[in-house]
């Protein structure tokens, strides 16, 4: 059911790409098999009612992954698969980057890198102060975590002892100028966020059963939040733009699109 | 006006006073709760008062993600930090999604004195003015400063207000009354009028009182809020006394004598000069000196107020 699912997105990234003729495909479907656990398995929402007030959260703090969120949030039922066409299309609801205001399942506007995973420490912290049984979730990019930002956030929510935040890197290994290492190095990344007081957990980002088990396994860890490093294959499942930089931000023409679609299985 | 309070003393009282009322509001600081004076709030509310240490940044973004969940976060660091360092998260994640934040910022201006020019922000209006969704308030004095604080707890939506470091004359009683969009007219006269924002309300009045002794009769309206500004009030000051001075404790680029000058061109255009910084930054000093050398006293508020009169 998950595979069926995640297909279902992938496809949807490929055709609201293609049809808004730019966007981030790569770093959308390296995302794919998180948002389908986390959307299909894991979190508690209810697309009838977007705002209910104990749903969990999910904050895409890699904005420029939105066509991601939305086929997650189409194949999920928050709204029509059609809206998915008109992707970056004047007046449409589906803008380049999420919109909250305007886009029902969508928690946090987002774009800026770093600044959604900011606030997910604040939805963290409302909930607990509430006490509320609400988690957080927030993506980040393995390029976004260059940003300063991140780390302020990332030592705000140990020092506020966050075990109700989960934080998941996308853990693709590319950036817009090339590979992570070449650009600004980020290793040794689990060090990093051990040293800031997080639970770090390691997994292959497009094994079901793994993204599964270390989702339920971070729900345990107390009086620390916990980031989960997904290793992940950007642009995984269209074998032509798997590891392909050049698809961070370029949309499929007509023929790569229906060679994408024809891998994934099956035509429109 | 012989008592003196600073506005950033009214905040933080009236902060512990809405939190009684108000279990929505909660406050973060990053690091100057002393100063800012949300240490009030963090002794009354420990629970509802987060110290997001010197991360500015981190700082909005937390408070727009309070936001999403309903709560109203009162958000305080020095006006510098505020609206220059953490302008693009207020930018992108508070104003852009319209959220409830309130960013409350204190040590605007010359008058923060001795610290110096890197702490003197002579420019937030402008930046905060011009993102969309964002209402930006000074008030001048203690009283209008903690009635700012009610107005824009009932306000649905993002706000950027500015306190200052030194004590100031309380101008209003208490029985004022406050509405955000709503400009006051302090003082009447029909030669000119002076549209003063925060510190700048009480050196006009001074203004107004020197002018007076020379048979000129000027009118003071002190400007609170700078966006949504009150046009009206504006085009009738100019129709009713054909001459116009602005004053703000700000860069004369893109605050209060912007906001007020693109007004009066677009309706009413009549002559008008702005005081303010010219296009400068501070440097250390007390903050009388200050306000003298950069030519914002009462005195230079009259002189301009004749020279625009001259051009009538």
């Amino acid at each position: 059911m998950l595979k069926k699912n995640a297909t279902e997105i992938r496809k949807g990234i490929i055709k609201a790409v293609h049809a808004a003729g730019s966007g981030h495909p790569g770093g959308s479907l390296s995302a794919a098999d998180i948002l389908t656990v986390l959307y299909f398995y894991k979190m508690k929402v209810d697309p009838k009612n977007p705002k209910w007030e104990e749903r969990d959260r999910f904050v895409l703090s890699k904005g420029h992954a939105a066509p991601v969120l939305y086929a997650t949030l189409a194949e999920k039922g928050f709204f029509s698969k059609e809206e998915l066409l008109k992707l970056r299309h004047i007046g449409a609801m589906l803008q380049g980057h999420p919109d909250m205001k305007g886009t029902p399942g969508v928690e946090m506007s987002t774009g800026s890198l770093g600044q959604g995973f900011s606030c997910s420490i604040g939805m963290a912290l409302a909930a607990k102060l509430d006490k509320k049984d609400i988690r957080v979730y927030a993506l980040l990019g393995d390029g976004e975590v260059q940003e300063g930002i991140v780390w302020e956030a990332a030592m705000a929510a140990s020092h506020y002892k966050l075990d109700n935040l989960t934080a998941i890197l996308d853990f693709n290994g590319l950036q817009i100028d090339g590979k992570n290492e070449d650009v600004m190095n980020i290793h040794p990344i689990k060090e990093k966020w051990e040293s800031f007081g997080w639970h770090v957990l390691e997994i292959d980002g497009h094994s079901f059963e793994e993204i599964i088990s270390v989702l339920d396994k971070a729900d345990e860890i107390k009086d620390k939040p916990t980031m989960i490093i997904a290793k992940t294959i950007k642009g995984k499942g269209v074998s032509f733009m798997e590891n392909q930089v050049g698809w961070h931000g370029t949309a499929p023409k007509d023929d790569e699109k229906e060679k994408a679609l024809k891998e994934l299985g099956g035509a429109n | 006006m012989n008592n003196k309070i600073a506005t950033r003393e009214a905040y933080g009282k009236a902060l512990v006073e809405l939190g009684k009322v108000n279990e929505k509001v909660v406050v973060l600081d990053a690091d100057l709760s002393k100063s800012t004076k949300t240490a009030a709030f963090q002794k009354e509310f420990p629970n509802r008062f987060f110290n997001m240490g010197i991360a500015e940044q981190n700082l909005m973004g937390t408070a727009a993600g309070f936001a999403t969940s309903e709560k109203i976060p009162f958000v305080s660091t020095f006006a510098m930090f505020a609206s220059g360092r953490a302008f693009e998260i207020i930018r992108n994640s508070i104003g852009y999604p319209k959220l409830n934040v309130k960013v409350c910022a204190t040590h605007a201006g010359i008058t923060v004195g001795e610290d110096g020019a890197s702490h003197q922000a002579l420019e937030d209006l402008a930046c905060m003015r011009a993102i969309p969704n964002m209402v930006v308030l000074n008030p001048a004095d203690a009283v209008s400063a903690k009635k700012a604080v009610f107005a824009m707890a009932e306000y649905n939506g993002p706000v950027y207000a500015r306190f200052g470091r030194a004590a100031v004359p309380v101008i209003y009683d208490e029985d004022m009354n406050f509405e955000i969009g709503k400009g006051i007219e302090v003082k009447e006269g029909k030669d000119a009028a002076i549209i003063a924002t925060g510190i700048m309300v009480a050196e006009a009045i001074k203004a107004r009182e020197i002018l007076s002794k020379k048979g000129i009769e000027v009118r003071v309206i002190d400007m609170h809020t700078i966006k949504p500004i009150d046009e009206e009030i504006l085009i009738k000051a100019a129709k009713e006394t054909g001459a116009i001075v602005t004053a703000e404790e700000h860069n004369i680029i893109g605050g209060l004598g912007s906001a007020v000058a693109e007004v009066l061109v677009e309706n009413y255009p009549i002559p008008m000069k702005r005081v303010g910084t010219l296009d400068t930054f501070g440097e250390s000093g007390k903050p009388a000196e200050l306000m003298k050398k950069y030519a914002l006293t009462a005195e230079d508020i009259a002189k301009v107020v004749e020279e625009v009169i001259n051009k009538k």
